[in-house]
């Protein structure tokens, strides 16, 4: 443990001062952090990249504008629409569907995968690589390979009856989107999981093991509340990452069959590029921003994430 | 209504819109740089779809410029997908729109023509009446934008035809069906045989357009569509849209498509291999389906490939003869280019061409230029190109698709509503009370 603690005065004035007992601050942290500099560069990506934009889009959704010439200003208009609009509510709800799905489905294989592949087998070194291929991919590549492998009557799916016509259902569009999205990003969360499981201190099986603890109840015991950070962390991009999901619908399904698997982003899309209503695309993207952050902050105020406590603790 | 300099604004909205979707764009980005050659000078980009069986007529017009111009073209092809958002972004800012770009016509420039965006072609055309000559008057007219020119014919005529494998027909004995009792008697045979009476790629609504937009011509003549394209009260209420509507419930319900048709992508070239293998017996598409299979299944293209005008429907006050689709692409100049004379003098030396119409002719596309009976010798197939000539010729009417003619948020709630009414999920009163909505 490092203790640097840091006694010197904050302010300037206090060094010419008299000779006072200056009474320690318990409450300052131990660790001495880098200089605020430090955030710099990346606060100045993100102020350019993300919350000027936003502040953008925020300002073009009180706007009606065809993406050329000058925006209007329209006051409340969009955003009236928006509530009123019952069209809203559909692609809220399919949103939402595909978010659970995804994160139901994805977190339980990528967490037994994880752990799994931490193991020092050779074997699990190999076969985890592989597994880890779909990382290199890009998002557009395997929305387009799925696609072609779908269709129903030259792709894989010709082959497999019940699911020649997947992509013309509305269940089996919902379904097929969750499978393409998990077989692309069950890898990522794999390899949190697989770092977060190795650095489990080797001495907590061991113990665990002289006590006659099973493998199940070293998996339920201590691996599992282990990786309570990592899981957290994982679920919170999946979270974040479904609902502003985009590529694999628009390539896959294009929203379809009918508007059955159109999602909030893709919404705000069509409506953007494909109808050139910017202003309302604009008011869905601010709610879209809203819902995102308020879920992520949902998710980490109720998981305990915010203290922060290591897993460590106490060893 | 407050503004900010439109230039800086322009370039903050591009960083800003684009930052949730910038990832989208990146299937569709594909440079192409032929024909031009990086030796620094002058260069104008002409944008155009990503088609390789269709470029090779663009490479040859730009080829011929190339050879003795001062600033010389560059083609910059997108992926169809990609295509109209790239363009749309880029119209928007002075300095990154294309110099010469391809379009549809209708409510595809229609925004640019209104805020002033384009080089008004019409007192070009007017005053070098040889070049105007050269295109067929009705599609060049169909380019109209509120009376004035903004395109020149830039490829094939694109009326929809019926296209049928007639091996497929022959085997089950039957003939193109010319009403739609024939067309009807001919799907339930052929289905009942286990073949696909129609190919049609459902995952992708505007291949399901050309139903609606045919049957309502047939029934009900070219005023039903005009009047709603104006927005008229109650237009979509027509008696001919509804019947259509019916009558396309009916073919869907009778196993016309398959059923499989909401699976097959219009991109991955699904509805085209169905009906070149064998598996379904026809295909309702634009004569770009014609070009496809001459480069993906030339056996087929020139064996087996036969085409006929939409069948008449009992009762209907449409012409038999009247078509629809894409009278032609167009290409458009940027007002902001700095190169807008080379732009009008490649359009006007290279356009009507012997080189530019034999190469199209060749790739099975038939050009809007007048007197093309004298080069059809230069057709890939010559049966086809004097079809879709005189097709055209002949029409009283050319309906451009609908999806471009009406205005532009119109056409998304337009397709979607037609997709659930080919899945069953809506009927013709709820087609039309979803087009009704989206209007208001």
């Amino acid at each position: 443990m490092t203790a640097t603690v840091r006694v010197a005065p904050e302010d300037g004035s206090d060094a010419t001062a008299p000779a006072r007992p200056v009474p320690r601050r318990p409450s300052r942290p131990a660790t001495s952090r880098p200089s605020s500099w430090y955030l710099l560069p990346a606060a100045l990506f993100f102020g350019v990249f993300a919350a000027f934009p936003l502040v953008l889009v925020v300002f073009l959704s009180f706007t009606s504008w065809e993406g050329i010439g000058d925006p209007a200003l329209i006051g409340l208009d969009n955003w009236v629409r928006l509530v009123g609009d019952a069209r809203v509510l559909d692609v809220v709800g399919t949103t939402l569907l595909l978010t659970v799905l995804g994160w139901a489905t994805q977190t339980p294989i990528a967490l037994l995968l994880g752990v799994w592949a931490a193991g020092p087998q050779r074997n699990r070194a190999i076969l985890s690589s592989i597994f880890f291929l779909p990382l290199l991919l890009s998002s557009a590549a395997v929305a387009l390979m799925w696609s072609r492998l779908l269709d129903p009557y030259f792709g894989l799916a010709a082959e497999f009856g019940p699911f020649q016509n997947i992509l013309g259902t509305p269940s089996g569009a919902l379904a097929a989107i969750v499978f393409v999205t998990g077989w692309q990003f069950i890898p990522f969360h794999t390899l949190l999981y697989q770092a977060a499981a190795r650095n489990v201190p080797k001495v907590l099986y061991d113990a665990a093991t002289i006590d006659g603890a099973t493998r199940w109840h070293m998996f339920w015991y201590i691996t599992l509340p282990q990786l309570r950070n990592t899981i957290i962390t994982s679920s919170t991009i999946m979270v974040v990452g479904s609902l502003t999901y985009f590529e694999t619908i628009l390539l896959l399904t294009n929203g379809g069959p009918g508007t059955s698997t159109y999602t909030v982003p893709f919404e705000m899309y069509i409506r953007g590029f494909r109808s050139f209503e910017f202003g309302y695309a604009s008011a869905i993207a601010t709610v879209l921003v809203v819902v995102a952050t308020a879920i992520s902050l949902i998710i980490v105020k109720f998981s305990g994430f915010a203290k922060m406590r290591s897993t460590m603790e106490g060893m | 209504m407050s503004t900010l300099p439109r230039r800086k604004f322009l370039g903050l909205v591009g960083a800003g819109v684009g930052a949730g979707l910038v990832g989208t764009t990146a299937s569709g980005c594909g440079t192409d740089a032929t024909g031009g050659g990086g030796d620094g000078g002058e260069q104008m980009q002409i944008w155009v779809l990503q088609e390789e069986a269709q470029n090779v007529a663009h490479r040859v017009a730009l080829d011929s410029f190339n050879s003795d111009a001062e600033v010389r073209g560059r083609l910059v092809s997108t992926s169809n997908d990609g295509y109209r958002d790239k363009l749309h972004t880029a119209m928007g800012s002075a300095d990154n729109a294309p110099d010469v770009f391809y379009n549809w016509g209708g409510g595809s420039i229609r925004s640019y023509a209104r805020d002033d965006l384009l080089v008004d072609l019409t007192p070009h055309l007017e005053q070098d009446q040889a070049w105007k000559d050269k295109f067929i008057p009705s599609v060049l007219d169909a380019g109209m934008i509120d009376g004035k020119y903004y395109g020149i014919p830039a490829r094939g005529m694109q009326p929809i035809i019926l296209f049928y494998n007639k091996a497929v027909l022959a085997d089950h004995d039957l003939q193109p069906p010319t009403t739609w009792d024939e067309l009807l008697a001919a799907s339930d045979r052929l289905s009942g045989n286990g073949v696909i009476p129609f190919a049609l790629a459902g995952g992708d609504a505007w291949c399901e357009l050309v139903w609606p937009e045919y049957l309502v011509d047939r029934i009900g003549g070219p005023e039903v569509f005009r009047a709603i394209a104006a927005g008229e009260e109650g237009a979509w209420r027509h008696p001919a849209l509804i019947r259509s509507m019916n009558m396309i419930t009916d073919l869907v319900e009778r196993g016309g498509f398959g059923d499989s048709f909401a699976s097959v992508r219009w991109e991955g070239g699904g509805a085209s291999t169905l009906i070149a293998q064998g598996q379904a017996g026809m295909h309702l598409m634009g004569s770009w389906e014609y070009t496809n299979q001459v480069t993906d299944q030339p056996e087929y293209a020139a064996n087996d490939l036969g085409f006929a005008d939409f069948p008449a429907v009992d009762g209907g006050v449409g012409d038999p003869k009247a078509i629809v689709g894409n009278p032609t692409n167009y290409f458009s100049i940027s007002k902001s280019s700095p190169n807008v004379d080379a732009a009008l003098e490649f359009l006007r030396t290279e356009m009507a061409s012997d080189a530019y119409i034999d190469a199209w002719l060749k790739a099975g596309d038939v050009p809007a230029t007048t007197n093309l009976e004298a080069r059809m010798d230069a057709a890939a197939n010559r049966d086809y190109a004097e079809l879709v000539y005189n097709m055209v010729v002949d029409a009283p009417s050319f309906q451009l698709s609908w999806d471009q003619a009406v205005e532009r948020h119109l056409a998304q709630p337009m397709l979607d509503a037609l997709a659930k009414v080919f899945l069953g999920q809506l009927d013709a009163e709820g087609f039309v009370a979803a087009n009704e909505n989206a209007a208001k």
